[in-house]
């Protein structure tokens, strides 16, 4: 396509063409309506005078006589700017006036008419246009009184000049502004396709221009840039999920496949085969939970949330306290549940499961020694009587909800903290216990889910992890993830 | 253990395009006794659960020709009321929930454990005719009534906390099955996610510590690789 052509296909110059046309006609109009009623007022100016003229004389003549009469008109017809005269006898001889010429018969007619005519004095000079009237006097003469036309003409003339060179200017003017307009639009428009292109070849870095004066493209642009940003985002976040995957699933599929050979050049009997079998069978479960593990990570990372619906954290704190209790007591531990009623709208479940991961460390690294464990993995922990207390918090900090588990294990020192909550982190501390190294990762993407985050605190001693969630996150939530929909039951 | 032939037999339709997975479903079905037709897309699938009397259908999600949520969905529309169980490899709590609403009974992402599948459409089978809906539930001389809430064995009763009480009317109901401990972590407490401990095990000994301690017989049993059962030491 062409750069004009381009350039006529804008909305921006379409847009200027109909109101271009628009105001031409409007421009138009008003002048006509202008010129007409100039033409009907001094129509309408003429009439009167000639009217008043007509009166006059006749009275005159009625008073003195032709000669009174002539001598009236000779007098009138000598002034600057006079009027047209003309008296003829009832035999057609001109006796008195200024008009030299008259189309023939007209002076048999009476009454008002426009007509052509030559002034006396002009005689060389072409016709004029003139508006008369002819009248009868009482002694057969015939009067003529009129005015010339010309003023009507050229204030015409004038108008329609006006008319024209009015409606020329609005054309070339409109034209211009229209392909200034057309031309900016385009020029930003073929800057954001250019753009656009660029992205879909695969450079998910670029952003679209935006200008500074705030109008809808800016605003569009800005909109687009923010997408482009979640996009990237987004498409990141997969590749590192993959990555990740890629990696971590390939160091246990590989154990499992060295045993399973293993086991084929090993095995002596049945027993052998049925261990190595049973191990195989384990490990695939694990392989299975952290895979799910990883996708649910994802999926809540991407924002897919799922149906959204309105709990309250108290129950969930309470359910999970409930759910964990003996198995804290088994450990030699104790659970308690402090909660104030606090709304929440977002997904009930997954909050549950992120405190389920929070509650399960504080359980797995806040227990004391057992007497038979190895010393070097918890270092800190004697083997003491006295239960050692994990405290699920459930507070209003503002217009946070603050979901917290604390105990009083050896805790992540400071430097470790970021660290800790990333994929398949497993600190020095807790090679010794069993885990995906997920947990805190998952706990972190349902608090991101819900625009909130997770707090790594010192209890000195011991941890606290908190969920912070801003209070009602979840209408902007709902939105950006999924319909809201309600549980069944 | 294969389930008593004239008592537990149940006839089953596996829907499942992979012929792998299927072939092994219905070998496995069939090792424990039980009756299993298969059906590979879900025009078939359709066709054959409303010809044949089934006890459940096994549905995969993805099927061709029909998918398995409009298969359940017509058959329901046309009053089949046989129990589906629903495998998809779509695991998120709202697929199970789009799958339950599309008239699915139960619900197992992919990879599952087979022993998980067996006790899941047992429970299924024995929900189609059962008389679970019994005010007492009676298993040996452990009696459960859910009206009064007592739970007594013998002369002596027991005094639980509400989610134990409940734990125990889940096992009761389905006295003589294996229950899993997903099922458990769904049923009892309604959590979809799966523990990384052994959370389910230390309610169960704690049950198992108020109900079975210092009798002769124990009634809740450890099934390994699958999960418990409460049941008569004789059947």
């Amino acid at each position: 396509m062409t750069a004009f052509g381009k350039l006529i296909r804008t909305t921006a110059f379409r847009l200027t063409l109909v109101y271009l046309l628009l105001f031409a006609l409007f421009a138009a109009s008003m002048l006509g309506f202008f010129a007409w009623n100039t033409r009907r007022m001094i129509t309408e100016q003429i009439t009167t005078t000639v009217n008043a003229d007509i009166s006059d004389l006749t009275a005159l003549f009625d008073r003195r006589g032709v000669r009174g009469l002539l001598y009236a008109i000779e007098n009138r017809a000598l002034r600057p700017d006079a009027n047209l005269y003309l008296v003829v006898t009832p035999s057609g001889q001109a006796v008195a006036g200024n008009v030299g010429a008259l189309p023939r018969g007209l002076m048999a007619t009476t009454g008002w008419v426009e007509t052509i005519y030559q002034r006396l004095e002009e005689q060389d000079r072409g016709p004029h246009n003139a508006l008369v009237r002819i009248s009868v006097l009482s002694n057969g003469f015939r009067l003529l009184v009129g005015r010339d036309l010309e003023e009507r003409r050229r204030i015409f003339g004038i108008v329609a000049r006006a008319a024209q060179w009015s409606i020329l200017v609005v054309v070339v003017l409109g034209l211009a502004g229209g392909v200034f307009v057309g031309r900016r639009v385009l020029r930003r428009i073929d800057a954001m396709t250019g753009t656009t292109r660029r992205i879909m070849e695969g450079d998910l870095s670029e952003r679209l221009p935006v200008g500074r004066s705030g109008d809808e493209l800016d605003r569009l642009a800005d909109n687009l840039n923010l997408m482009l940003e979640r996009i990237e985002a987004l498409m990141a976040g997969l590749k590192e999920v993959s990555d990740n995957i890629a990696h971590d699933l390939k160091t246990p599929l590989t154990r499992l496949r060295n045993r399973a050979e293993d086991a084929l050049a090993t095995s002596r009997d049945e027993a052998d085969y049925r261990a190595a079998l049973e191990r195989t069978i384990e490990e695939s479960d694990a392989l299975i939970r952290t895979f799910n593990a990883l996708l649910m990570i994802a999926r809540a990372e991407s924002g897919q949330g799922g149906a959204a619906e309105d709990f309250d954290v108290a129950d969930v704190a309470g359910g999970i306290h409930e759910l964990y209790e003996p198995l804290a007591e088994d450990n030699g531990l104790t659970l308690h549940v402090e909660a104030v009623p606090a709304r929440l709208r977002g997904n009930r479940e997954l909050v549950s499961q992120a405190l389920a991961n929070l509650v399960e460390n504080a359980i797995k690294y806040g227990k004391p020694a057992a007497p038979d464990a190895d010393p070097d993995a918890t270092p800190d922990a004697k083997p003491d009587a006295t239960p050692r207390p994990i405290l699920i918090e459930v507070r209003r900090d503002g217009d946070h909800v603050l979901l917290g588990v604390t105990d009083h294990g050896p805790g992540i020192p400071e430097a470790d903290r970021k660290r800790a909550t990333e994929r398949f982190v497993r600190l020095e501390a807790s090679r010794t216990q069993p885990g995906s190294g997920l947990g805190l990762s998952l706990a972190q993407a349902v608090a991101k889910l819900h625009r909130g985050e997770l707090r790594l605190e010192d209890a000195a001693p011991g941890l606290r992890a908190t969920l912070a969630f801003p209070a009602l996150s979840g209408e902007g939530w709902a939105e950006r993830s999924m319909q809201p929909e309600t549980h069944p039951a | 253990m294969p389930p008593d032939e004239t008592d537990n037999q149940m006839r089953l339709l596996i829907i499942e395009d992979d012929r792998e997975s299927a072939d092994y479903l219905a070998k496995a079905f069939r090792e424990v006794g039980h009756i299993a037709d298969l059906a590979g897309d879900g025009e078939e699938g359709l066709s054959m659960a409303e010809g044949g009397d089934y006890d459940v259908l096994v549905i995969d999600r993805m099927l061709p020709k029909r998918d398995g949520l409009s298969v359940i969905g017509t058959l329901r529309g046309k009053g089949n009321r046989t129990p589906a169980l629903i495998l998809s490899a779509l695991g998120q709590v709202d697929d199970r929930i789009k799958g339950l609403r599309a008239g699915g009974d139960d619900y197992l992402p992919k990879p599952y454990a087979f022993a998980e599948l067996l006790a899941r459409v047992e429970v299924l089978s024995r929900r189609q005719g059962g008389p679970a809906e019994e005010t007492v539930y009676r298993v040996g001389d452990l009696e459960l009534d859910r009206l009064s809430h007592r739970v007594t064995r013998g002369k002596e009763e027991f005094v639980l906390q509400p989610r134990e009480f409940r734990l125990l009317e889940y096992l009761m109901k389905h006295a003589g099955q294996v229950v899993t401990r997903t099922m458990l972590l769904e049923n009892v407490w309604d959590y979809h996610f799966d523990p990384q401990t052994n959370v389910i095990d230390v309610h169960i000994s704690r049950l198992r510590a108020k109900i079975d301690k210092g009798f002769d017989r124990p009634l809740l049993h450890t099934i390994r690789g699958a999960g418990y059962m409460i049941r008569d030491g004789i059947r």
